[in-house]
């Protein structure tokens, strides 16, 4: 087991994937991609073969918030934005737990936007889930801080004025340790980049591609159909060369002028100079560039798969040092001896 | 030296304190002035202003320990503004800090000082209004300049166009001497110059009879780093002693015994509001076996909770500066679900940014403890004075029906008691619980009676371990919102207990299973529970002081007026008339008795400093029309102002 769950006692037992589900009827739209995320962490948690009692899913407000109400482990639907301080403070005071966020474009990047960069600077050990449908669904449908300028909704008749947030380019300029993007609806990479996130000591950022098919649908289309995701859709993988395309003849190079990432038609000649992914790389500079890569509107050369995922002090291993230490140079607290303190007189009865 | 007669006004037996009977001091290390005529006084009050770079509340807080040892009774008030370093010679950078020491039992810091240290024209000019004529004021010549005196507003020298008539005014070069005496140090002019404010304390500590060795001893262990100026501070302070025993403008000095038939028996210290509240959340939390979780934004004057509990992590206390208010109560809530005593501390600005998280808390029914230190508002208002403005935010700050229980401690000592009260309703309810201190108490010290670990209350409680409901079909479950019958508290299930995998959220719940539940009859039974087991918290009854029976006038206070309070209650009997007095320590639910203790008087009279929050949470709920007495001037109520007011209650 990794060191980011070697606290976390584990299952006696052999779990299967109906032992995270709850007895409560999932209550999201016929056709959401909030379904299949449900079912694939579900699915995934028994590979992970921790005590379930010792597995916490905090949300926040949001459609994809009410996710907790559906493990059977235990779970706090908390207030807008506030999931990242919430986990903060469960999991720095419970070391033996398995922390998990799940949040939305808007209750992580708008309301909760300070709480989402300071968990990720700190490195606390959670693991968040970011589902990312580019729209506010459970207030009906307004435009969220991620979706593309221009966007027309309810709040927004005559098109939305702001540039949107980049999450992944937000996580790596925010210190996060361990970055990523998948999509709803492709299982196996959901499942594969869970995976990586689960045993990663630090906070972890998943943001999850996830289709609102009433307010916002389609939206991800390019990624999901099969004819156009060869065009769009960059698949990272650490040591691997970045390349894609229908006839994989395309490649993601330096450009050797302005140090920028550029993408080129792969030939004999070239070939050599594509880039290999390093996710470990101790500078988060080509996590970055790679995270610029993606057309906003068209979401062409969008990469999925592990931006970044590196070593950092993790906060509550920290904190709980600081207290050991802490006996070690004082001994362990005496009441008494505080209380008293070194300043005292005496008053004969 | 009219003006250091004592008045009986404070003194617990007015009738019985000759001045002179009081048992002569013994000075540890002082030995008494030889030549000087000594006088025997019963309390006096001091105080140091200057700049808010001289080092006014170190003076201050030296004099207060020295006091503190020699043991007389204390009562302090710090004064400051909310700049660091406002700029120089100004009259809103004055900071002054005012001691009242006495042989017998105080309440309060007092209403005006018997002796003023005026380091600067600022600090004279600021303070000048509140020392009586015939009052001591020593002033620091050195920096009437016509220059800092234009500065505020002094055309003329104040030390000669008579402004000070009627004062005993003690003319001191405190500057030059200073430099003076440390002119073999080798500190240029402007390091020996900051020393001058231990020069200050060392003619105080002469005047007084203050044993000093405390003070050499405190300033070697500050400055054990530079130890040339830890030498040239003891320097001053020496000099300062010296001076005062040997000039002739300073012909008396003044013995004030130890207050030793004011106290009870036991080992005594000297402690701030905010140290004895850090302490009895260490005390708490030790007492509930539980472990302590601060989530903390700083803020004055709430900020020396967070530094002290963050010197504490052998007690296993984890400290989390959050990245603001939000987070700060975020986490703590956070760590009371995993099943910590959690805490968080601020100010009334603070308060307003946790509202929806405590609105959260009521409805997970977690243990939480909020900590306002109250300050001066609205908005940012007085970040450094004292208000107890934020009882109508505590009591309905929130969106919906939201109650909390409301404990507020009356003096700086018992802070730590209403710290561990507040823990007690947490843990035993399940409930958010506010602590409603204030900047007077914070930073106000007055000595404390240490207690020992053992005779502090048992705050263990118990966590869910199994199920707790057996359904039709025989099977056991495990309900989250399943109460106790007596308290009406859910059980506290803490992650990590298998079997008892439940969720919460602040989306109504239904009774017993706490699934997701939008039924109105069940919205309107959990709004009726949360309230009812708020309504049944426990608190004791409301205790009256009555001494005569004869009163027809009651004072009733809450929080920090308790001392000002008091002293004015004294001096109404002292002059001979008849007034009860009771003070709320609960305001969330009130004591059960309330009501008929309103309704036993014919007058009833509130002082608060807000508006009326009390009168009007009194007058709706007991339908009794009581006098509100306000102040918000950003400064505790003087005693003798207040018993002014209840005199004219008591002759209406």
């Amino acid at each position: 087991m990794t060191e980011a769950l070697k606290l976390v006692p584990k299952a006696e037992a052999q779990q299967t994937m109906k032992d995270f589900k709850s007895d409560q009827e999932v209550r999201w739209c016929p056709g959401c991609g909030d379904y299949a995320i449900l079912a694939a962490v579900q699915g995934f948690m028994p590979e992970l073969g921790l005590a379930k009692e010792n597995i916490v899913f905090v949300s926040g407000i949001g459609c994809s918030s009410r996710f907790p109400y559906y493990m059977n482990t235990y779970g706090m639907h908390s207030i807008h934005g506030r999931a990242p301080a919430i986990a903060t403070g469960l999991a720095t005071s419970r070391r033996d737990l398995s922390v998990w966020v799940v949040t939305g474009d808007g209750d992580a990047l708008s309301i909760g936007g300070n709480h989402l960069i300071h968990a990720l600077r700190r490195n606390v050990n959670l693991k968040i889930l970011l589902f990312n449908n580019r729209i506010y669904g459970l207030t009906k449908g307004q435009y969220s801080p991620t979706s593309e300028t221009g966007k027309i909704t309810k709040s927004t008749p005559m098109g939305s004025l702001d540039a949107p947030f980049n999450p992944i380019s937000l996580a790596i300029g925010a210190e996060a340790s361990f970055v990523a993007r998948t999509v709803d609806s492709d299982r196996k990479h959901l499942t594969e980049v869970l995976r990586q996130a689960a045993g990663h000591p630090g906070t972890a950022l998943v943001e999850i591609y996830q289709n609102c098919n009433i307010f916002n649908d389609g939206a991800f289309e390019p990624l999901k159909d099969r004819e156009q995701a060869k065009e769009a859709v960059i698949r990272l993988e650490h040591g691997q060369p970045v390349r894609f395309g229908a006839e994989n003849d395309k490649g993601v190079v330096r450009d050797r002028a302005t140090g920028d990432l550029k993408v080129i038609t792969v030939t004999p000649e070239n070939e050599g100079d594509l880039l290999v992914h390093d996710a470990h790389a101790a500078s988060p500079t080509t996590a970055f560039a790679l995270s610029r890569l993606a057309d906003p509107d068209t979401l062409h050369q969008t990469p999925i798969g592990v931006f970044r995922s590196v070593d950092r002090p993790v906060y509550d291993t920290q904190m709980a040092d600081q207290l050991e230490a802490a006996i070690v140079q004082k001994g362990k607290g005496d009441l008494g001896a505080l209380l008293a303190g070194n300043d005292t007189w005496t008053v004969a009865g | 030296m009219t003006s250091q007669v004592s008045s009986p006004a404070e003194q617990a037996v007015p009738a019985e304190q000759p001045s002179g009977a009081a048992a002569a001091p013994t000075p540890v290390d002082a030995s008494p002035p030889s030549a000087k005529e000594v006088r025997r006084l019963d309390r006096v009050i001091i105080r140091f202003a200057g700049d808010s770079g001289d080092g006014m509340q170190l003076t201050g807080d030296r004099f207060t320990s020295e006091t503190a040892s020699f043991g007389n009774d204390l009562s302090t008030l710090p004064n400051f503004p909310a700049e660091i370093r406002a700029p120089a010679g100004t009259l809103p950078g004055v900071s002054s800090f005012q001691l009242h020491f006495a042989d017998h039992d105080i309440l309060t810091p007092g209403d005006a000082p018997d002796v003023l240290v005026a380091m600067n024209p600022a600090a004279l000019k600021a303070n000048l209004a509140d020392v009586p004529r015939g009052g001591e004021i020593i002033v620091n010549t050195d920096e009437f300049a016509k220059r800092t005196m234009a500065k505020v507003g002094y055309a003329t020298s104040p030390l000669e166009d008579g402004t000070l008539d009627g004062y005993n005014v003690h003319p001191v070069p405190l500057t030059t001497l200073t430099i003076e005496a440390l002119k073999d140090f080798g500190l240029s002019r402007k390091e020996a110059e900051r020393s001058k404010n231990m020069f200050a304390l060392g003619l105080l500590s002469w005047m007084y009879h203050r044993p000093t060795q405390n003070t050499e001893d405190f300033l070697r262990k500050k400055f054990a780093k530079k130890p040339q100026i830890a030498e040239a501070n003891v320097a001053a302070f020496r000099a300062g002693w010296n001076f005062g025993e040997t000039t002739e403008d300073f012909a008396v000095s003044y013995e004030v015994a130890p207050a030793t038939s004011a106290f009870p028996a036991g080992t005594y210290r000297n402690i701030s509001g905010n140290l004895a509240l850090s302490y009895g959340l260490i005390a708490a939390a030790r007492q509930a076996d539980l472990p302590l979780y601060l989530g903390s934004y700083p803020i004055t004057p709430a900020s020396d909770i967070l530094h002290e509990l963050s010197k504490h992590k052998n007690f296993g206390v984890r400290t989390f500066q959050a990245e603001d208010e939000i987070a700060g109560i975020g986490a703590a809530l956070g760590a009371a679900f995993g099943g910590a005593l959690a805490v968080t501390t601020t100010s009334g600005p603070g308060v307003a940014l946790k509202s929806e998280t405590i609105g959260l808390a009521v409805s997970l029914e977690l243990p939480l403890l909020i900590v306002d230190i109250q300050r001066g508002g609205p908005s940012t208002g007085l970040p450094t004075k004292t208000e107890q403005a934020d009882l109508l935010q505590a009591m309905y700050g929130r969106n919906g029906e939201a109650p909390v229980p409301i404990v507020a401690p009356k003096t700086p000592a018992d802070c730590f008691d209403a710290a561990l009260d507040a823990a007690r309703i947490a843990l035993t309810y399940r409930t958010p619980v506010f602590l409603l201190s204030d900047g007077y108490l914070a930073n106000g010290s007055e000595p404390w009676r240490v207690p020992e670990p053992d005779e502090l209350p048992d705050l263990r409680t118990r966590f869910a371990t199994g199920p707790n409901h057996t359904l039709a079909d025989g099977t056991e479950v495990f309900w989250p919102y399943k109460r106790d019958p007596q308290t009406l508290a859910r059980p506290w299930a803490v992650p990590g207990t298998p079997g008892l995998e439940h969720r919460i959220g602040g989306i109504e719940k239904q009774d017993g299973t706490g699934n997701i539940s939008y039924d109105p009859a069940n919205h309107d039974f959990m709004v009726r529970t949360r309230q009812a087991k708020t309504d049944g918290v426990s608190v004791p009854g409301l205790e009256v002081d009555d001494p005569t029976g004869e009163a027809d006038t009651l004072v009733l206070g809450w929080g920090s007026t308790y001392g000002p309070i008091t002293a004015a209650v004294r001096r109404v009997r002292t002059a001979g008339d008849h007034i009860a007095q009771a003070h709320l320590r609960h305001l969330n639910p009130f004591p059960a008795n309330l009501g008929e203790v309103l309704r036993r008087y014919e007058k009833v009279v509130v002082p608060e400093m807000n508006l009326g929050q009390l009168a009007t949470l009194i007058r709706a709920r007991y339908l009794v029309d009581v006098r509100s007495h306000t102040q918000v001037s950003g400064m505790p109520f003087k005693a003798a102002q207040l018993a002014d007011v209840l005199k004219e209650a008591i002759d209406d």
